[in-house]
């Protein structure tokens, strides 16, 4: 098996985005994704619920200590860090904001990276802040894959272009390929 | 390549080493967490491994306790999570009402903004006369801070903000005054609180108690660890107290789970059962 999880960071805009990822994806679709998606710390989890009716895929928010099981879809909850354990289980933090946010797209790749290293693919979407670009940057020194949305095809296209500043990602793509690709990556699994 | 991860190893012998020479027990913590904390320090302290970091820890008291400040996550709010504050005043404040005494405890109140939160809340609703608020936490330097009351003027927009979606009585103003670019909370608030240095891996029963708050800390263990001190918590509280955790927090792993009741599910209210 060459991937074991999949982890996607979204900000402005990125709703819309993932929405139309997710919902493109096979049926069956059967490597864990875990996202964080910059919501408002009172967020109360609405648009979770949203995309669990059209993904029609196993949507939740991640608790702490749960095992990360295929065909799942975590979400980083409001105001919290998200983390990866070398077991394969989520720690939750309230640790101070990175990149003025929290959920941080830095810290969850960050400690995905080191657990998976070359066995999983990091994805940043649309944005208008910097989150995520180191984060991906360690996934890549570590050997896994990395996906950055076409700027041009962005919403808000500072977050893909802050990214590849850092690092020349190993994909760059619009919504609609980044979803062919999972798919493709899912098959082949 | 960069340095990639710490290896698991010298961490390990890095969290037994701040044990022997310390007496603060981090090896029961989750280690992502443990891993990101070390891993800035080891950036800003420009050492290169977690070896030299334990050389540091053994030889330089100072070091040692830096690392203790970095390990211990200390953010929090007043009035964090209103509708939790909410609930209180709703399920929680009628039973305190029915005893003539009240002994609270808030394990890891940081900087004590909970404390505080407690204490008008309390005040409010006429029982801060006959209430007593044991704060505690393992981190002194945090606890100090927590005594003196002081914080820094540019957190009062959030706190007064939360204090009015938790159902807040009053102006959040009476209960500071303001000075250059810090405001002190009111003194006579701190009259029943006692602050108090306990490590609840490393120490025993702290008190009897009607109400425990434990938000936002056992995140940081494993689920043994998190086990033992919930039965720690059990045996504080008194039959029928009421246990208050941290909004993604919970009894699931527990037995305990079973002796007791949730007063509010999603608030993770629970009260000990009879
Ligand atoms: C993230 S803060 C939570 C503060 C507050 N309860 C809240 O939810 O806003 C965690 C606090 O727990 C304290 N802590 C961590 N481990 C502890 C231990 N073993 N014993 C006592 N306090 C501990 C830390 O020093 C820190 O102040």
């Amino acid at each position: 098996m060459k991937y074991e999880v999949i982890v996607m960071g979204a900000s402005s805009g990125g709703l819309n985005a993932i929405r139309s990822v997710l919902t493109s994806l096979s049926e069956n679709f059967s490597i864990p994704i875990v996202l964080v998606q910059h919501v408002s710390p009172r967020s109360d989890g609405q648009w979770i619920r949203s995309l669990d009716i059209i993904a029609g895929l196993n949507v939740k928010e991640a608790d702490e200590k749960e095992t990360i099981e295929k065909g799942n879809i975590y979400v980083a909850p409001p105001n919290y860090h998200l983390l990866i354990e070398t077991n394969r289980t989520f720690s939750l933090t309230i640790d101070s904001r990175v990149n003025f946010a929290r959920p941080s797209i830095d810290v969850l790749f960050e400690s995905a990276a080191d657990v998976y290293r070359d066995k999983m693919v990091g994805i940043i979407f649309t944005g208008a802040n910097s989150d995520g670009a180191i984060g991906l940057k360690r996934i890549k020194e570590l050997g896994g894959t990395t996906i950055v949305q076409d700027p041009n095809s962005a919403e808000s296209p500072y977050m893909p272009e802050a990214a590849l500043s850092l690092m020349p990602a190993d994909y760059i793509l619009t919504l609609e390929k980044i979803a062919e690709l999972l798919n493709k990556f899912d098959k082949d699994n | 390549m960069t340095s990639i991860s710490i290896s698991e190893i010298e961490i390990a012998l890095l969290l037994e080493a701040i044990y022997q020479k310390c007496g603060y027990d981090f090896r029961q913590y989750s280690e992502a967490h443990i891993k990101r904390r070390l891993s800035s320090r080891l950036a800003i302290s420009g050492l290169k491994t977690v070896s030299e970091m334990q050389f540091q820890v053994l030889h330089n008291e100072q070091f040692a306790y830096t690392l203790l400040h970095d390990l211990s996550i200390t953010v929090t709010e007043m009035f964090r999570d209103p509708e939790f504050y909410k609930s209180l005043r709703q399920n929680v404040i009628p039973i305190l009402k029915t005893y003539p005494f009240i002994k609270i405890w808030h394990a890891g109140c940081s900087s004590g903004e909970e404390a505080y939160s407690m204490a008008i809340l309390l005040r409010e609703e006429g029982l801060y006369e006959r209430s007593m608020i044991y704060a505690t936490d393992f981190n002194q330097k945090i606890l100090d801070k927590a005594k003196a009351g002081v914080f820094q003027n540019d957190l009062i927009k959030d706190y007064t903000n939360n204090y009015q979606m938790s159902g807040g009585l009053e102006s959040f103003s009476d209960y500071y005054t303001s000075n250059y670019n810090m405001f002190i909370m009111d003194q006579s608030l701190k009259k029943n609180i006692v602050w108090a240095n306990h490590n609840m891996v490393t120490d025993s029963v702290f008190a009897e108690v009607h109400v425990i708050f434990c938000r936002n800390v056992l995140i940081y263990f494993k689920k043994n660890l998190q086990e033992n001190i919930h039965l720690l918590f059990y045996e504080s509280l008194i039959n029928g107290g009421v246990l208050c955790l941290g909004s993604k927090e919970g009894l699931y792993f527990t037995d305990l789970k079973y002796k007791y009741d949730e007063l509010d599910k999603k608030q993770k209210i629970f009260k000990k059962k009879y």
